[in-house]
């Protein structure tokens, strides 16, 4: 049994480098045209919701939390308590979602989505007359959607994990002998925590001057 | 001694449960192994196929057989299956799954419901890619440049792309699976040191195929979703940058070809030993030179771009990246080479394609390093030199190491042996048949010729007759394979656990092993390819006809 747990272990470890890898694909083409087009990049994330952003840190931080506290009541044998944090895991992954929901709609309000009927109408920080490249704009939403958009896409597979820990934790099944998929789907669920604490500053603290 | 006469056959992974959803459904490694091998040379039919219609049309100078637009559908999918659906596959999903439990004592891979949720993945992928394939194809190229792929063809990128991204992710967990194993799953006494290097080749190769392969599969997404939403991340008339996506892409598709090679080069490093009767030269050299290539493969993804309007600098240092990361494979080459030296060597089937890897991944290789140097890559880039060059490799190389190694292990994986004197043969034909199709492409390319050009100036056509001549010659000899190893499974001698006295664990069970691969777990406390301790083979027995093997039974 020890040498399952290694084994799963190490190919969740794995799994994760895998995923650092296709995140950071998306990461490199970020990198590359925020040197290019820094100041459409810092209107651009300065137009983006810093409230709800911020917020949505804090719902993620404490949902890794919850899990920690989950994977730490399964160490010591509450069953009650693994469910109650394992739920509380979901509620708080199911606020982040709906609160990107929320942010995604104002997008499309505001014109904000790529495509034919895109039109950026911010400033660009400490220069308010000068004329923004909405090309330029575009590409940091095209960006922006699909990095939120993959991670989000993350964040459902995590909630669906979950609910299915959350019922079998449930049923018992997790003791202080066994507790392994509680512990791998905490780290997954870490690492797509971690990824949206490099998304919050990359994307909504660009050049912010309040 | 009397080859048929078997009374009750032994409990093994084939005989153990019959019906098709003992094999749908089966966790077995050795079981899968098969599932691959069987979809592997499904698509290496398709991709077959449409090589044979490219080398139809470049019969003549003028496109007469097929039209402009339809010839760039070919060659895409060509490259495309081959690469994602053949070669990237091959030798990991069908050798690899089958003997990385076996050699390194374990009972089935670490994951084995992963491992057959792998196969599916490609399946799905397969299904999807075919279905693209019959409902229009697509065009771009295998290498999807941008922004052709993503703006202006009219083929169905979309849904090839989603099918390579589905094939890489039974390619990324087939790795996982490898890592894993070897790392925790090892039997005892089975150190590191003491792996055959076959695994050694498997590990690098699994550790590319995980960090390599989620690359191209974001870069994937996001043309993907540049297409369908129309975006601008990669279109200079949308604020984007189409050299973005060559980067992203070939940080992959480096690799990616590191991924078709280092385990063909682990099935000759299997084989090249045994059929010289002595241990590995430098076993640590070739270990780390496999290591080597992994991490190196890495660096060099740019030497693909030197005429795509990168820097002088960058190309510079891409170029010395490429001149370096030939060092391992030479080393790999001296480390054979010396393993022959003063070795009692059998020209046997195995044998042979490994003397035609060794010669043909040498030139390929050279090649190469032709292509790395600047001043000749501007001149023979995008020409059939390249095309050539990789061929070489992807064919002269790792098919061979494949086929090889299907040879080699035959007798493991269906308890016969293949009849001898043919394999021999279609081994010399299959060589003779590669020369013919691909040296007269590095003249071609060396001359002028353009790759991906349906049409050619009239002073071509010699060479490219006779390249379309070896393509036939080709085709033959990989039939030829086919059509015996099938022959073998009914009436092929039965084999013994050990045929060829080989080292390695594998040997050890039973010819085919067990559902659980060993009856008694095993315990190693030798060292890898210890030779002087294994007495050779008896010279086999000739071929046995047809009618004296039914007298026989």
């Amino acid at each position: 049994m020890e040498q399952q747990r290694d084994a799963s272990s190490l190919g969740m470890w794995l799994f994760l480098a895998t995923e650092i890898m296709f995140f950071g694909g998306m990461f490199c083409a970020y990198l590359i045209y925020r040197l290019w087009y820094f100041p459409e990049f810092a209107a651009a994330s300065n137009s983006l919701d810093i409230t709800l952003g911020t917020v949505n840190t804090a719902v993620l931080i404490c949902s890794s939390l919850t899990v920690v506290l989950a994977v730490h009541a399964a160490q010591i044998g509450k069953r009650q308590a693994q469910v109650i944090y394992l739920a509380l895991t979901l509620v708080l992954g199911l606020a982040f979602l709906g609160i990107k929901a929320v942010e995604w709609t104002s997008k499309f309000r505001e014109h904000h989505i790529p495509g034919t009927s895109f039109h950026f109408e911010g400033e660009i920080p400490g220069h308010p007359g000068q004329p923004v490249d909405q090309q330029h704009a575009q590409i940091f939403f095209s960006l922006y959607f699909a990095m939120t958009g993959m991670h989000a896409l993350h964040m459902i597979i995590g909630v669906g994990i979950f609910s299915y820990l959350l019922y079998y934790a449930w049923r018992g099944r997790y003791t202080p002998e066994y507790h392994t998929p509680l512990e791998n789907s905490g780290l997954y669920w870490h690492f797509v925590d971690i990824v949206w604490i490099y998304l919050f500053p990359l994307l909504y603290l660009i050049d912010r001057k309040k | 001694m009397a080859t048929t006469a078997v009374t009750a056959e032994r409990d093994n992974y084939l005989n153990q449960e019959y019906g098709i959803k003992t094999w749908l459904l089966t966790i077995d490694h050795k079981r899968i192994a098969l599932l691959y091998l069987l979809s592997i040379t499904f698509f290496f039919f398709i991709g077959g196929f449409f090589a044979l219609l490219i080398r139809l049309e470049l019969l003549t100078p003028a496109g007469d057989l097929v039209q402009a637009d339809t010839y760039n559908k070919l060659f895409t999918m060509h490259g495309q299956v081959m690469v994602f659906f053949f070669l990237i596959p091959s030798i990991p999903a069908v050798l690899g799954n089958f003997l990385v439990p076996l050699m390194i004592g374990a009972k089935d891979l670490a994951f084995p419901r992963i491992n057959l949720l792998s196969w599916y993945l490609y399946i799905i992928a397969g299904v999807l890619m075919l279905h693209c394939m019959l409902t229009g194809g697509v065009d771009t190229g295998w290498t999807f440049y941008t922004p052709f792929s993503t703006a202006f063809s009219n083929t169905k990128v979309i849904e090839a792309g989603l099918a390579i991204f589905i094939s890489g992710f039974s390619s990324i967990l087939t790795g996982l699976n490898f890592v894993v194993t070897i790392h925790r799953m090892r039997a005892p006494g089975m150190t590191w040191n003491r792996l055959p290097l076959f695994i050694w080749a498997h590990y690098a190769t699994s550790i590319i195929q995980l960090l390599g392969t989620p690359v191209i599969a974001v870069t994937l997404v996001l043309v993907v979703l540049e297409r369908a939403l129309h975006l601008g991340i990669f279109d200079p008339t949308r604020g984007g940058d189409p050299l973005l996506f060559q980067h992203l892409f070939w940080f992959y598709s480096h690799p990616a070809v590191y991924i078709m090679i280092l385990p063909a080069m682990g099935v000759v490093t299997e084989i090249v030993p045994c059929f010289s009767r002595k241990r590995i030269f430098g076993y640590q050299f070739v270990a780390m030179s496999s290591i080597g290539i992994a991490v190196l493969g890495f660096l060099v993804w740019a030497h693909h771009m030197f005429v795509a309007g990168i820097s002088l600098y960058a190309a510079l240092i891409f170029s010395a990246l490429s001149y370096l990361v030939a060092v391992p494979s030479a080393i790999k080459v001296f480390n054979w080479t010396a393993t022959m030296y003063k070795g009692s060597i059998t020209f046997s089937t195995p044998m042979l394609y490994a003397f035609g890897f060794i010669g043909l991944f040498t030139m390929g290789g050279l090649t190469g390093l032709f292509l790395a140097a600047l001043g000749i890559d501007v001149h023979v880039t995008d020409t059939y030199f390249v095309i050539a060059h990789f061929h070489y490799i992807m064919v002269g190389g790792a098919v061979m190491g494949y086929l090889g190694g299907m040879h080699f292990w035959w007798p493991k994986i269906s308890g016969r042996m293949y009849p001898e004197s043919l394999g021999r043969l279609a081994a010399l034909i299959v060589f003779l048949g590669f020369n013919l199709t691909f040296f007269p492409q590095f003249i071609l390319g060396y001359l002028g010729m353009p790759r991906r050009y349906w049409q050619y100036p009239p002073e071509f056509q010699v060479l490219n007759v006779l390249s379309t001549a070896g393509s036939t010659i080709l085709a033959v000899g990989y039939l030829l394979p086919m059509v015996y190893f099938l022959w073998s499974m009914r009436y092929g001698k039965i084999a013994p656990a050990n045929p060829w006295a080989a080292s390695g664990l594998e040997w050890k069970t039973s010819s085919p092993p067990p559902t659980f691969n060993f009856d008694h777990p095993a315990v190693v406390d030798w060292e890898a390819y210890d030779y002087e301790n294994i007495p050779a083979p008896e010279i086999p027995a000739p071929p046995i006809s047809a009618e004296e093997a039914r007298i026989a039974r």
